[in-house]
């Protein structure tokens, strides 16, 4: 409402030239940084033989040989036997004859990316939801013994994974959960909801009373207050909290790796065995890692502006 | 107005209510959340503490198991291979949340400088992070292929000691730091973009009372930024600094521990023991003990961050 008053030149306003250091320094770490991705990104539309030249090849010619890879199973066949095919349908089956292969199927990585989608968001909500309502109760209310149970929900995320999955897999094998996307969602909830309350408790903690007291003064319940004051203001802080989660339960590898192995595998698992004929595929493996980074990579950016504007709850500011 | 007045009215029976069911709402809040991590977190660890004590072995389910007494803790404090792990953990785990601190502290003060442009690099370094870790290790393994890795290619051009010449994965004493290169170039930007949140946090009115007191920018530096944001920092590296004692999927897929054991930190030892050598009795009593020293430690560590935050 009165965000002019404090931001227009202000006293406290960095100096052109520290900014202008800050910028450079910043946009430096940020180029070196990105090497690796872009040559991971790079590398997707490589020929495997290019791929593990030497010296590497900045300029190559482009193919999306690592992406029909990624996507098929291909087999080597007979010379006789590719001509009597029809003619290729599709630059991946072209490829392929190319090197004396036909397409034989689709490949796993696409049920294996749906896997990873719907666990991720799944899990998330459930964490973000049970963790904005316990934050509120924890950052609110007199909760006997307070210190000692949010140390306990953070205590939980200590275990090391490898440690948890023995237990889990003779558990969820009882109830039917081995190898489920529902066992999965369940799984990532849990070890997410430890960071998703401590991060929530921190963000509602920024917000004065004041609020909801007031609101409550107007005759709301606890709950509208809740509802209508206290979420609407840690915005912020859920979005921030969520991503968070999302980006756990979409990389999430150890128990992935010990607890599926099919139905409900996810795309970490699954990416580095991509092997093709005679070592890694390191295309394909690249292409794998680009689409994975796709969906969180346009979260963010769509998400930016709240990410950025970081802990605005400014509270006294306003 | 009229409205206000209507809603204003009921306040006392409200008030009345709301006093009763203040306690309901937190149990009910907090319920969810707790019985979730009961059912996936602590009984397995119940089931965990049970299989310390015994034989048990994961790949024979039928055999009986034979109750070991503290057998299985004996023989891990003794083993010489556990301890090697954990130096090797203490190793990963200092230098990676050291360096991590420092970079990342600085890229977020740098950035709170707000210069144009600065929400789009923001977006660009915080990339990394979001890739599985998994992933990464395995694509960083081609990185640093001898000769043809982009890395070694880098490194020997600023260096001038050729390709070929040095592994980074394969050799002793590089090991240990590739993989800690790696964990730094993934995990420093999620120390920054904490950092950032501390450092945004801090109302700008501390620093006009500064500027109006005369107060040097070194000054308001030791004096405002660093201790407002230290309680920040110092759950980053809470955070980091439990996730990196667990650390396996990254050095799983990078180096498998190898060469030999120099990168054998404490979780690729565990899963060594669980599900390849199918020692679970054994590994279970090691769980326990890795996860009461964490536990310990950072039951410490919350001790000082309350202690701060609350001064």
């Amino acid at each position: 409402m009165r965000k002019g008053i404090s931001t227009a030149h202000s006293v406290v306003d960095p100096s052109s030239g520290s900014q202008w250091f800050a910028s450079v320094v910043v946009v430096f770490y940020a180029l070196v940084t990105m090497i690796p991705l872009v040559w991971i990104i790079m590398t997707g539309f490589k020929t495997p033989a290019d791929s593990i030249s030497y010296p590497p090849k900045i300029v190559f010619s482009p193919s999306v040989e690592g992406y029909c890879n990624l996507f098929t199973t291909r087999s080597r066949q007979t010379d006789e036997y590719l001509a009597s095919l029809p003619p290729a349908q599709g630059r991946c089956e072209e490829i392929a004859r190319s090197q004396r292969m036909a397409v034989a199927g689709p490949s796993n990585f696409a049920p294996r990316f749906a896997n990873s989608l719907i666990i991720a968001f799944g899990s998330t909500i459930v964490s973000v939801g049970f963790g904005v309502m316990a934050a509120y109760a924890f950052s609110r209310f007199k909760v006997p013994l307070k210190d000692d149970l949010l140390f306990f929900i953070l205590s939980t995320r200590m275990m090391p994974p490898i440690a948890v999955a023995i237990p889990i897999y003779l558990m969820y094998r009882e109830l039917g959960l081995s190898d489920t996307r529902l066992g999965m969602i369940l799984l990532y909830s849990a070890v997410n909801v430890s960071l998703s309350v401590w991060l929530l408790k921190g963000f509602i903690d920024e917000i004065p009373r004041e609020y909801e007291e007031a609101a409550m003064v107007d005759g709301y319940t606890r709950l509208q207050a809740f509802r209508k004051v206290v979420l609407p203001q840690a915005v912020t802080g859920i979005v921030a909290t969520a991503i968070f989660c999302l980006i756990f339960a979409w990389n999430e590898y150890a128990f992935a790796v010990l607890l599926t192995s099919g139905e409900a595998q996810t795309a970490p698992p699954f990416i580095p065995i991509i092997i093709g004929e005679g070592g890694m595929d390191w295309p394909a493996v690249a292409a794998g890692t680009t689409l994975f980074l796709v969906p969180i990579l346009v979260f963010t950016v769509l998400l930016r502006k709240h990410l950025l504007r970081g802990i605005t709850f400014g509270a006294v500011r306003k | 107005m009229a409205d206000r007045l209507a809603r204003a009215t009921p306040a006392p029976l409200a008030q009345r209510m709301r006093g009763l069911s203040d306690r309901s709402i937190a149990w009910l809040f907090i319920g969810p959340t707790m019985l979730l991590l009961l059912a996936i977190n602590i009984f397995p660890l119940i089931w965990t503490i049970k299989l310390s004590f015994t034989n048990f072995r994961a790949n024979r389910p039928n055999a009986t198991p034979i109750d070991v007494g503290i057998d299985n803790y004996v023989s891990v404090l003794t083993d010489p291979d556990v301890w090697a792990a954990m130096q090797t953990t203490a190793h990963f785990v200092f230098w990676t949340i050291f360096l991590q601190t420092l970079i990342g502290f600085t890229l977020a003060y740098l950035l709170d400088r707000k210069f144009r442009g600065h929400g789009f690099w923001t977006t660009l370094i915080l990339i990394p992070m979001m890739l599985s870790p998994a992933v990464v290790g395995n694509f960083w393994a081609f990185l640093y292929q001898p000769q043809t890795g982009l890395f070694n290619v880098i490194a020997s051009f600023i260096s001038g000691v050729s390709p070929s010449s040095f592994s980074m994965l394969g050799e002793v004493p590089l090991a240990p730091w590739a993989i800690v290169i790696v964990d730094v170039w993934m995990w420093t930007p999620y120390v920054m973009l904490i950092c950032l949140a501390g450092l945004r946090s801090i109302p700008d009115y501390i620093y006009e009372a500064a500027e109006v007191d005369r107060a040097s920018k070194w000054r308001q530096f030791w004096s405002i930024t660093l201790p407002m944001v230290l309680p920040f920092i110092m759950l980053a590296v809470l955070f980091r600094g439990i996730e990196n004692f667990k650390m396996f999927d990254m050095v799983n897929l990078l180096t498998s521990g190898g060469p030999g054991s120099t990168t054998e930190v404490a979780s690729i030892t565990l899963k060594r023991e669980a599900f390849e050598k199918w020692r679970t009795g054994y590994s279970s009593a090691f769980a326990i003990i890795l996860f009461v020293a964490v536990f310990g430690l950072a039951n410490i560590y919350v001790k000082a961050l309350n202690h701060i935050k609350n001064r």
